[in-house]
């Protein structure tokens, strides 16, 4: 048995981060998109316009941003736009989307799921629901592969 | 179509010969199986037996007769029938990683094989010492070469790669070949060149399969984040991707200048179209199921169900298409890259389907162009009428 047991130093080294094959990915800087406008959609919901609340927040994805603040701020703004929608209305909010359009909203349903809350599960499966009679399995597949996520 | 079902284990990858009376395929394990039709069977004749890991690639070059099978135990063996036995011959790829996938040239001077070591060997015969050279393409690869293809001028090779990359490569070796002409994807071409990369930026899969079509002008590829992507290199770099709705795609062929055939975790060979302004659409799929009968469940058969399965309904688990597992391979049978009638492929299920072009789904793609010319859009989609 190895005399030198009592330290665990080591173990708190990430060795991958010597790796010198290490892949690195391709950062694209250049389109730095700051997430959709949190006051206007608010307004929109106000007064009841939820499709244009839904399509406005579905633009402007912080896709390219490492800030975790931007990303989180933008999920909370979709996710108070799909929450404010009834359950008859999804299904042409859904089929109002182009093929993105329907990977980007299945992205961010499943960064809805991530934390469930009371009001959310139920709505949220509801979206899921329908963007998965469009978008099919083809779309998941895109949330679990993609590089960029929301 | 005519299923054949060799043996329970998947078939890794298959080969046929130049005339379709011989097939060579791995049962995933170390060895290789010929089997020769005779009659409306197939009936094995010849067992490879030299590899020491999971053969991953097998290529039978149609007029030289000469079978290359590379595998995971880093080796490739070019095999030459002499006397009625198969012999083989080791070829030292230099790499320290699993050979992933090999692919005779069009001339079949030369082969190429993908690795996991992020490079792709290319290997030419020298006669003076008798034996086989490598010449590695290492840069930019920068993760695993899932799968390697041909262009018609036997010196440009496409290889697509877990970095999520397609790229266009010159294997040009002045050893055995004179120097190409210009093409659509280049004209200076030294070895190792990239002369196009398409892929990552965001999105991207790994890349399972690239294709030529036949003249060489597209390529076509399919990754894992289920989309299908066709380049036309004449038509500037700007590739035409389709995101399907279905699981990946594992292999894709062309099968006419205008058309593509894929399959892959669906278990379902999958038609798409390239229309001449480059632009992608899915024609249909292939496998269409029977319309499932409910029938009567006899009272044996009930209480088979009950001993059985602890339930008296009738669930059938078996899928509605003809394989029953993804398809890995897909292969052309009869007819050439600008014209197939039958193509053929191979799973994870062990069996091996010929799949046949009736005429009437050649009347549907061409009811579907006349329609695009008539401005009505690529979306209709077809049904094949059976």
């Amino acid at each position: 048995m190895a005399k030198n047991t009592l330290s665990s130093r080591f173990r708190k080294l990430d060795i991958d981060e010597f790796d010198e094959n290490k892949f690195i990915d391709d950062h694209d800087e250049a389109v730095d998109n700051q997430g959709p406008d949190g006051t206007e959609i608010e307004n929109l919901i106000r007064i009841g316009d939820t499709m244009t609340a839904f399509h406005l927040a579905l633009r402007n994805p912080p896709l390219n941003t490492k800030n975790p603040a931007v990303k989180e701020r933008a999920l909370a703004i979709v996710l108070r736009v799909l929450t404010s929608f009834k359950s008859s209305d999804i299904e042409p909010a859904v089929k109002s989307l182009d093929r993105s359009g329907v990977d980007l909203l299945m992205k961010y349903i499943y960064r809805g799921f991530e934390k469930p809350s009371d009001n959310s599960s139920a709505i949220l499966l509801q979206w899921h629901e329908k963007a998965f009679a469009v978008g099919g399995l083809g779309s998941i597949v895109r949330v679990l592969t993609a590089r960029k996520t929301v | 179509m005519s299923l054949h079902q060799f043996l329970l284990e998947p078939i890794t990858c298959h080969a046929w010969n130049r005339d379709r009376t011989q097939i060579a395929i791995s049962p995933n394990n170390h060895e290789v199986h010929i089997y020769q039709k005779s009659g409306n069977q197939w009936v094995k004749s010849h067992e490879l037996k030299e590899h020491n890991g999971h053969i991953t690639g097998i290529d039978w070059a149609p007029k030289s007769d000469r079978i290359v099978t590379c595998g995971a135990d880093r080796n490739a063996y070019v095999w030459s029938l002499k006397d009625g036995v198969w012999k083989p011959t080791l070829v030292i790829l230099r790499i320290n990683r699993a050979a992933t996938f090999v692919k005779w040239s069009p001339l079949e001077n030369k082969f190429a094989v993908g690795s996991g070591a992020r490079l792709i060997s290319v290997c030419y015969f020298e006669s003076d010492n008798d034996w086989w050279v490598s010449k590695h393409i290492k840069k930019p690869i920068r993760s695993t070469v899932l799968s390697l293809d041909w262009h018609p001028n036997n010196v440009l090779l496409a290889a697509g790669s877990c970095d999520f990359k397609c790229r266009v490569f010159s294997a040009y070796i002045k050893e055995v070949e004179e120097k190409p002409g210009p093409t659509p994807w280049g004209s200076k071409m030294p070895f190792g060149a990239v002369l196009a990369e398409f892929g990552g930026a965001g999105g991207g899969g790994w890349v399972h399969s690239v294709s030529f079509s036949s003249s060489g002008n597209r390529l076509a590829w399919v990754s894992h984040d289920s989309t299908v992507t066709v380049v036309d290199g004449t038509k500037g770099s700007t590739p035409s991707q389709l995101k399907t709705e279905f699981l990946p795609l594992l292999s894709v062929l062309f099968i006419s200048e205008n058309s593509v055939v894929a399959a892959g975790h669906d278990c379902c060979p999958m038609l798409f179209r390239c229309d001449d302004g480059g632009s992608l659409t899915f024609v249909s799929k292939l496998d269409l199921p029977k319309a499932s009968i409910t029938r009567n469940i006899s009272a044996m058969e009930r209480f088979r169900n009950m001993d059985k399965r602890a339930t008296t309904e009738d669930r059938n688990t078996a899928l509605e298409t003809l394989h029953q597992n993804s398809i890995t391979q897909v292969s052309i049978y009869e007819g050439d890259q600008s014209d197939c009638r039958k193509f053929c492929t191979t799973g994870i299920d062990g069996a091996m389907t010929i799949w046949d072009f009736k005429q009437n789904v050649i009347n549907d793609i061409h009811w579907n162009e006349m329609l695009t010319r008539g401005q009505h859009g690529p979306q209709l989609k077809t049904r094949l009428s059976q």
